[in-house]
């Protein structure tokens, strides 16, 4: 030991080496505290695909929000030839009418964003803030829009999207609604939730 | 022999070598000097801090029956509601008390808007205030959510989601707040240990070094002088009193009967406030399925709410939901940097000019419109009105260095007026 002052050189290397051992420490015991909010292996296995018959649906109609998958609402409308013709009538009222952003498949990235023409597969969720549209496909004036061509209409903050789940411009919601990835088997069995041939 | 006072002096002195009881005590009670002219908004920091005994009291309470699982928690509190003995009047104490909770710190804070007491030297307390506001927000937020009805889950549905309007990372941020794809059981779960182990702690520690803060340099007053100033031959301020027994037993205990009689009759009388307290589509259980027809957040939620749908254009580039975030974000942000923002020569509104009692009038007047409009459906002229309002909330804050440095002050006296 000497007395002759400090070595504020070498203090100063230990105190640096010291707080990078601590913080890299800090950082990794960091790691299970946030892993461990991560989807744990149950909620995974909840989150598997899911099997909707179509075989009953009716040109017009929709079922859900009834089946879930991932405990979200799907909407699985059967649209008529009249919807399906109609679809872009007034693609200028649309925000991304040609589906650029990913909000769908690749294969369900065309005029009536889904897999077959008529069957139209959403994730029933408004992309504004998560609540579940209401199903409106009567093209008759509404309180909320006197031209209504008939879609969706979010009851919360007003997001409007049409029969192809494709959002309005001028509404909350910035984009369309998810389309999810599905495929089916056979005629009338959809299986939502996995692309085809990736199980 | 020696008589019982000297004895307990005796005990008294062992423990004040060991401890410095008597020394905080006189430091923080019966030495303290508080000046001499408070005045009926004084009585706010006191208040709530009868309303956190109370929560914590009744929220241990609630613990012993409540069950944090998705497939249990309605149940258990319709279980606490009906079986429990006074399980319901826990639960109201508890409900009624998170409103409260509000109410008071609302005052408080404009109290602290009224007289400047942000100002210097009091910056630190007021940063430390509005922490415990903050993390206030966060356990009513998380609590909301236990009781499991269907506007539980969808108040805390469209406020998660909110997360997700953070550009990249968003979604995936969601999703790990909420443990699954969706909110369930699991975020269920997560939000009670929040709610009544983490965030009380962080709020326990910010409320003492709130009180320490304003301790070290001692309390503003409606006329915003420094009592310090002039002190009496033995030092002490000679506008200021002990707080004990002073303003402890003429000031605030009346202050807490009071309060605790207009307590009451809310509770027993009105305990879901018209809807406004305990929201109607709260009766039902959470249904993942199901969205409410009206999403509304707890009233003294609503007026950030309305700032958040107020924000409907996208605008370089991003879209108009992540504006929403940044303006509600923004909002709360704002506050914790007043102290630096009011150049006045001046504390008290007393004193300052016409421009500063302006702005803080229709800024509390547009924070009233804000928190109605988000209790009711938007519609394209209420969203003007929200805008407006937005844009006057901000305005208070962004426009203050210019309109507290020109305006014509009165001149301050030197001792505190009664």
């Amino acid at each position: 030991m000497s007395d002759e002052g400090i070595n504020s050189k070498r203090r100063n290397f230990l105190i640096g080496a010291t707080s990078v051992v601590g913080s890299a420490g800090v950082v990794g015991v960091a790691i299970p505290f946030v892993g461990s909010w991560n989807p744990s292996a149950r909620a995974l296995a909840a989150g598997a695909p899911i099997k909707v018959d179509i075989g009953k649906l009716v040109p017009g109609d929709i079922i859900g929000p009834i089946p879930a998958w991932r405990d979200k609402p799907i909407f699985v409308v059967k649209r008529t030839d009249a919807m399906l013709a109609a679809l872009n009538d007034k693609k200028s009222r649309l925000a991304d009418p040609d589906s650029l952003e990913e909000q769908q498949p690749t294969y369900a990235q065309n005029d009536s964003r889904s897999l077959r023409p008529d069957i139209l597969v959403l994730v029933g969720i408004c992309t504004h803030l998560g609540c579940s549209p209401k199903f409106k496909p009567e093209v008759v004036p509404q309180d909320f829009d006197k031209e209504w061509m008939g879609g969706f209409y979010c009851p919360c903050h007003g997001s409007k999207f049409d029969m192809a789940g494709r959002v309005y411009s001028g509404v909350p919601a910035p984009s369309n609604m998810e389309v999810p990835p599905y495929y089916y088997e056979g005629d009338s069995v959809l299986v939502i939730g996995v692309d085809e041939g990736t199980v | 022999m020696a008589t019982m006072e000297q004895q307990l002096k005796g005990i008294m002195r062992w423990v004040d070598d060991r401890l410095p009881v008597t020394e905080t005590y006189e430091k923080h009670m019966s030495k303290y000097y508080a000046p001499k002219n408070f005045n009926i908004w004084y009585i706010f920091g006191v208040l709530s801090f009868v309303v956190l005994v109370n929560q914590l009291l009744t929220g241990i309470w609630l613990t012993m029956n409540y069950v944090p699982t998705g497939e249990g928690a309605f149940k258990s509190i319709e279980y606490i509601m009906r079986d429990v003995e006074y399980g319901w009047l826990l639960r109201y104490m508890h409900s009624t008390g998170a409103s409260a909770f509000f109410v008071v710190v609302y005052l408080h804070m404009f109290r602290g808007l009224m007289y400047g007491s942000y100002k210097k030297p009091r910056e630190l307390i007021w940063v430390f205030g509005m922490l415990i506001y903050l993390a206030l927000m966060a356990e009513g937020f998380f609590g909301y959510l236990l009781p499991w009805g269907n506007m539980s889950y969808w108040g805390a549905q469209v406020i998660v989601s909110l997360a997700s309007a953070i550009p990249v990372v968003g979604d995936s941020l969601a999703v790990w707040v909420r443990g699954d794809f969706n909110m369930s059981g699991i975020t269920l779960n997560r939000f009670f240990a929040l709610h009544v182990v983490a965030v009380p702690i962080v709020l326990l520690v910010l409320v003492v070094l709130h009180i320490l803060a304003l301790h070290e340099v001692g309390s503003n007053n409606p006329d915003g002088v420094d009592i310090k100033k002039h002190l009496d031959e033995d030092g002490k301020p000679l506008d200021g009193i002990p707080f004990h027994p002073f303003y402890t037993i003429g000031h605030d205990v009346p202050a807490i009967v009071m309060f605790l009689i207009i307590f009451s009759a809310v509770m027993f009388f009105f305990p879901d406030g018209g809807g406004y307290l305990l929201e109607h589509p709260n009766y039902e259980p959470a249904d993942s399925l199901k969205t409410p027809d009206l999403i509304a957040p707890v009233w003294y939620y609503t007026p950030y709410y309305s700032m958040l749908r107020a924000a409907t254009f996208p605008l370089f580039g991003m879209p108009a939901k992540f504006w929403g975030l940044v303006v509600m974000a923004g909002a709360i942000a704002i506050l914790f940097v007043l102290p630096w923002l009011d150049k006045s020569p001046v504390k008290s509104m007393r004193y300052k000019g016409l421009p500063s009692k302006l702005f803080l009038g229709i800024f509390v007047i547009c924070f009233f419109i804000l928190g109605y409009l988000g209790t009711v459906h938007p519609t394209p002229g209420r969203t003007i009105v929200a805008q407006i309002c937005t844009a006057i909330y901000f305005a208070y804050f962004v426009l203050m260095p210019w309109y507290t440095s020109v305006e014509k002050t009165k001149p301050v006296p030197e001792r505190v007026t009664m």
